[in-house]
């Protein structure tokens, strides 16, 4: 043998440096390996509470995206018509002064006429309060066309919903149920809890019409019909309420499930929950059999009472859950056609979830008191839990399905206690202790409060005197009262239209909104090109900020451009999106591990030195200066409440947590500490969250409280039936006649189904189309980036078996798509794992030549395609002459997956259609080899 | 004409879990970054940003859809990179002695100094794992990462793969094949863990850890008494249900 001698310990790097990843919206921690100061390798920190050393397929890629070929090189100024890519580089003091230019008399006159919003921004508390020092009411951030209705669902019902909410107790529980097109929120740890529970033998089951990536390891799966996802999970509910499977002690501490509900039907008062002078909801004590204030100690409340006052029996809300849900309009055998599963499956689940709920309890040793002042010896387990986003809530019945489905886990009892699903913080909080949302405008003044926030009752709708929407998107209206997120996807086209109103100028940022971020892409082209009579544009100016070019680029007229997720400050803010654990409250940054090579600046510092230039009162100091110098200073020195700020570690002198003086060392204390801060929370603290005592004062000394605030899961939620009221004609503020009877329909504040899309003509158009991410690509702005692109570079449409036959199609072939709205003709591939109505492709692997530094004939470019294409963002004109938004009615959340098509084989064409013209590309092509070592 | 070692010392290699594996290839892009970065010549890719984008990759995920022939299809993500055979073709093959199987470790390996580029070895390894770099010429493969599982500028706890450090569901495991007691040499006795294509007679080191058999809850036939034993009605319309519900409640 003549083995060569090898280096078996060569120098890795110079230098480790610790900060947070952005090649998705995960945000774990990487260490940046460095030498000669270029990056050299990116692997997970194993310290850090999100990813614990791993790091998925985007995040080892980062090194292709921080020195991508299509990263912007300097600020743009648009001198060609829009849309064609013909721009001149200007220097900074250029960009900012004409920025400034434009938005000064915006201000001075009528703020509403900037629209500002932002993508996949990860700053938005930041964002969020310059608009609203700017004054204009039209902020929001992509939730509206991401998952609003898991997130407003999850609030109203329970205080919280999942990814960033909570999360399952990995640790504890035995069976794990995946709704919904799940490959993306919350990359990493989905992955690392499913390796957890599977090494251990617990089941995973998933409920998803694609079996693909968590639902091919799924131990069992379920290839529902999309959009059924509520009816499957109502049919669930009767069967655990039928078999007296549910929690009934969790039920009536913790729920309002005992709460008493108005019976008077001529009141204005009927069906809201009875209160007292106070407001507190009031129950039946079991033990004195009197109404008492919920939350008094000793209180049992009684599930089954009623209360009988001046003629009038009021019932609990436990009543009308058994009214509803024992109803055999939910049995197994009435919803199996609907929803493509069999009656003897459904209970076959229904049956599994009982038996681990019940049958495999625990309990843990840790003693715990509860709101009522009793001391519990045990806490209960229940090993069930669930996560969904995008795939139940993408569709226009979402919020109504995400409810059902946390309606599902609350009367398992499953909801924060061991085995079952747990909040991290800053939640749980109850939609009562978030803001309300602001539109008081008022010219050269901030606005008078948060842009977002929730409604209560039709008093908190942003609606002008004349009763007109106060929103560009009409958030927060009758069209959907509930939109807690906004709606970014009908900006553009409302701002077109000049329904509620014209704008003056369109300020986004991280959002490809004339490709793959928008519905009827090709219609948001001309939306962004139109000029009126005059020869002006119709939306008059668009100033973008982004890192690469995008193929949004060339539709501004100004270009602001970002750097890389590791050239610039950041902070995962607790104020904001934090990456909190079930167990710990956690924030962390981003810090420049390198610097920039090109005249491009950190968005958020761009807007430090916008807002000086523009006087915001939140942006300058006394004497009209500039107050924070970049974000890094605004991210240390900014204080939103006394003693809080962006971040909760290390504060006051350094050893402060939660609240404390600003610490002018914060920066670098977090650096030291790897890029994050953790806090844990003590044991007996850390489950029963909303109604244990310790948690609660734990939570008010992290800063997250300012008292403690348990309250009662919301099974009933009271806000649905107050626009019920008002489109019954109670109250002074009354919705338009012709969405009386929609608001009666759908806002029931018991979980309901309905279909989804009965206005996309089922009979035409019988196939439902979907799109997921790839796991190595979702959020992560991938295709150009050159190691994924080799691992996604086209997307074919995947038909299930039955379609291929029907349609004579073999692999390769192209096939002609047709939507109520469009038509694309594209390849096609069988799937026989799929739901045998369902079509699918990758979402954002198209992509327009001349972006991204791809070459024209990219496959991206030429075999790629969008969806996009055939979804519009209004539903088909129904001869009224109203604008109907393609949107949830209760939250405004845009129906992607209410998609409908039929499909016919077609002649090959050279290219997928529809074909776009190229755009001129700002920044060149690549190279045409890498061979990228750093080292020597 | 190269000759491999009669016996290893210890037998080093991967287990991979194909009932956990979720196919993120976390681990393809993880060990281009190492290996581009570290031994040998850089993992190459070639027209990266055109119409065939084509680069080196030691560990490659595929994805097979299994249609069995009663019940629901399956998709399998089945991640595969050199197996560390213990009768590696790739190595007898080798006309310059550049393909070596260490002695100490079992981990085969391609001497770049050595090697020709005549591309023998990826013809003889039945498992398509070779790959010859389009840029540098030489073979690449996975060394299961032989400049970090002993390198003492990493933290011991970093001493493993790239791979196995970076997979998010734990569906990759390293350890020695040569001690019984090791993790991985109990992993495949627990599971069954099986090898790949073991009719080639390459004693591959790598094991495969079975799929889990999978949709097992609605199977079987019978009453719904059988099929959903705890789904028994405690009543059958709202009434009876706050009758059982008030007893329930007493009794708490």
């Amino acid at each position: 043998m003549n083995q060569p001698k090898l280096d078996l310990s060569p120098k890795v790097s110079d230098e480790i440096r610790k900060t947070t990843c952005y090649m998705c919206a995960c945000r774990c921690g990487i260490n940046v390996h460095l030498k000669d100061g270029k990056v050299a390798y990116i692997e997970g920190n194993r310290d850090h509470p999100v990813n614990k050393g791993v790091l998925c397929a985007k995040g080892s890629a980062g090194i292709m995206q921080v020195n991508a070929p299509s990263r912007l090189q300097a600020p743009l100024k648009r001198v060609g018509p829009r849309g064609s890519g013909e721009f001149q580089e200007i220097s900074w003091d250029e960009a900012l002064n004409l920025a400034t230019e434009w938005l000064e008399p915006i201000r001075k006159d009528d703020p509403s006429k900037l629209a500002f919003f932002t993508g996949r921004d990860q700053s938005q508390s930041f964002t969020s309060f310059w608009a609203q020092n700017f004054g204009t009411p039209n902020y929001a951030a992509h939730g509206g066309f991401c998952s609003v209705n898991m997130a407003a669902a999850g609030i109203y019902t329970m205080g919280g919903a999942f990814w960033e909410f909570g999360q399952p107790d990995w640790d504890h529980t035995k069976l794990f149920m995946l709704f919904g097109v799940a490959e993306d929120h919350d990359s990493n740890p989905i992955k690392m809890g499913i390796g957890k529970i599977k090494a251990r033998g617990a089941r995973v089951i998933g409920v998803n019409p694609i079996r693909t990536g968590y639902n091919a390891v799924a131990d069992d799966w379920i290839g529902i019909t999309p959009g059924t996802d509520g009816l499957f999970i109502l049919s669930l509910i009767h069967c655990l309420m039928k078999a007296g499977k549910i929690d009934v002690d969790y039920l009536a501490r913790y729920t309002n499930a005992s709460c008493l509900v108005n019976g008077d039907e001529g009141s204005a008062e009927f069906g809201l929950l009875l209160r007292d002078d106070a407001g507190k909801e009031l129950v039946m004590d079991r033990a004195t059999g009197k109404l008492t204030p919920f939350d008094q100690k000793g209180v049992k409340p009684d599930l089954t009472a009623t209360h009988e006052a001046d003629g009038i029996t009021h019932r609990t809300v436990m009543h009308h859950m058994a009214d509803r849900y024992l109803s055999n309009d939910y049995a197994p055998e009435a919803v199996a056609e609907r929803t493509g599963i069999s009656a003897r499956r459904i209970r076959a689940i229904a049956n599994e979830i009982a038996r681990v709920a019940f049958e495999e309890a625990f309990e843990l040793d840790v003693e715990w008191t509860d709101f009522r002042g009793e001391t519990h010896a045990k806490m209960q387990g229940r090993p069930v839990s669930f996560h969904s986003m995008r795939g139940i809530s993408a569709h226009a019945n979402g919020f109504q399905t995400c409810r059902a489905l946390h309606v599902l886990q609350i009367i398992l009892g499953s909801v924060e206690v061991p085995g079952g699903f747990r909040f991290k913080p800053p939640y749980p909080k109850p939609a009562t202790v978030h803001p309300k949302p602001h539109c008081k405008v008022t010219p050269g003044a901030p606005l008078d409060g948060p842009h977002l926030g929730f409604v209560h009752g039709p008093d908190d709708l942003a609606l002008k005197d004349d009763g007109s929407p106060a929103r560009i998107d009409k958030a927060f209206t009758w069209e959907n009262p509930m939109s807690a997120h906004g709606l970014m996807h009908m900006v553009i086209s409302n701002a077109h239209a000049g329904d509620p109103y014209k704008i003056d100028t369109l300020f986004m940022y991280m959002a490809n909104m004339s490709w793959n971020s928008s519905m009827n892409t090709g219609g948001v082209m001309e939306m962004l090109t139109d000029k009126d009579e005059n020869g002006d544009y119709v939306i008059p100016r668009i100033i973008y900020s982004d890192a690469y070019s995008s193929e949004m680029v060339a539709y501004a007229d100004l270009i602001l451009p970002d750097t890389t997720y590791l050239e610039r400050h950041d902070c995962i803010s607790l104020l904001d999106r934090p990456i909190c654990e079930a167990d710990a409250a956690a924030d962390a940054i981003r810090w420049p591990v390198i610097e920039p090579d090109r005249d491009v600046r950190g968005f958020q510092s761009v807007l430090c030195e916008l807002g000086a230039k523009l006087n915001l009162p939140g942006f300058v100091n006394e004497d009209g200066s500039q107050k924070y110098a970049d974000y890094g200073d605004y991210i240390v020195n900014h204080i939103r409440k006394p003693g809080i700020g962006p971040l909760a570690g290390f504060r006051g002198d350094g050893t402060k947590t939660g609240r404390g003086d600003v610490n002018p060392d914060q920066l670098d204390k977090y650096i030291e500490n790897g890029g994050f801060f953790v806090e844990h929370i003590p044991e007996g603290a850390n489950y029963y969250k909303p109604w244990n005592t310790a948690y609660q004062d734990w939570a008010v000394g992290m800063g997250l409280f300012d008292s403690p605030q348990p309250y009662l899961f919301s099974l009933y939620v009271e806000p649905m039936r107050k626009f019920q009221l008002a489109a019954e004609g109670h109250g002074d503020r009354q919705p338009p006649d012709h969405l009386r009877e929609r608001i009666k329909a759908t806002m029931d504040p018991l979980p309901i189904w309905y279909d989804p899309a009965p206005d996309n003509k089922v009979d035409d158009f019988p196939i439902t189309a979907l799109t997921q991410r790839p796991m190595a690509m979702y959020h992560s702005w991938g295709s150009q980036n050159a190691w994924l692109r080799q691992l996604h570079g086209h997307n074919p449409l995947y038909l299930p078996t039955k379609l291929m036959k029907e349609n004579n199609l073999t692999d390769g072939d192209w096939a002609k798509v047709t939507s109520p709205h469009g038509e694309t003709t594209v390849p096609v591939m069988e799937m026989a794992a799929l739901n045998e109505n369902t079509i699918w492709t990758w979402n954002a692997i198209g992509k327009r030549k001349g972006a991204w530094a791809l070459d024209n004939d990219a496959p991206e470019a030429t075999r790629g395609f969008l969806l996009n294409h055939l979804i519009h963002e209004l539903l088909p004109p129904k001869g009224d002459g109203l604008r109907w938004a393609n949107s949830d009615p209760i939250t405004g959340q845009a129906a992607w997956f209410d998609l409908k098509v039929r499909l016919e084989k077609a002649t090959a064409p050279n290219e997928s259609q529809p074909v776009m013209q190229p755009i001129k590309s700002p920044v060149g092509q690549g190279p045409e080899t890498l061979s990228w070592k750093v080292g020597k | 004409m190269t000759q491999l070692p009669q016996t290893t010392a210890r037998k080093l290699g991967l287990v991979i879990d194909l009932d956990t594996c979720v196919g993120c290839h976390a681990c393809v892009i993880s060990c281009k970054g190492w290996n581009t970065e570290n031994y040998g010549a850089p993992l190459s890719d070639t027209d990266p940003y055109g119409a065939d984008p084509s680069g080196t990759f030691l560990n490659r995920v595929h994805s097979y859809e299994v249609q069995p022939e009663q019940g629901t299809a399956q998709l399998i993500h089945f991640p595969k990179s050199c197996l560390h055979c213990e009768d590696a073709p790739c190595v007898t093959v080798c006309p310059t002695g550049a393909s070596y199987k260490r002695v100490e470790d079992g981990i085969v390996l391609v001497n770049e100094s050595d090697c020709i580029g005549c591309g023998l070895c990826a013809w003889a390894c039945p498992y398509g794992a070779r790959e010859m770099d389009a840029v540098e010429k030489v073979m690449k493969k996975c060394t299961l990462c032989v400049d970090r599982i002993y390198n003492e500028n990493l933290p011991e706890v970093d001493r493993e793969p790239a791979c196995v450090r970076t997979c998010p569901s734990n569906a990759r495991h390293f350890g020695d094949f040569a001690d019984p007691d090791s993790n991985v040499s109990k992993l495949v006795a627990e599971r069954g863990g099986i090898d790949l294509m073991p009719e080639q007679g390459t004693k591959p080191v790598n094991k495969y850890l079975p799929p889990r058999p999978k949709d097992t809850l609605s199977e079987g036939a019978g009453d719904i008494d059988i099929l959903a034993p705890y789904l028994e009605p405690v009543a059958q319309e709202a009434k009876g249900f706050l009758g059982w519900l008030d007893k329930t409640l007493e009794k708490l």
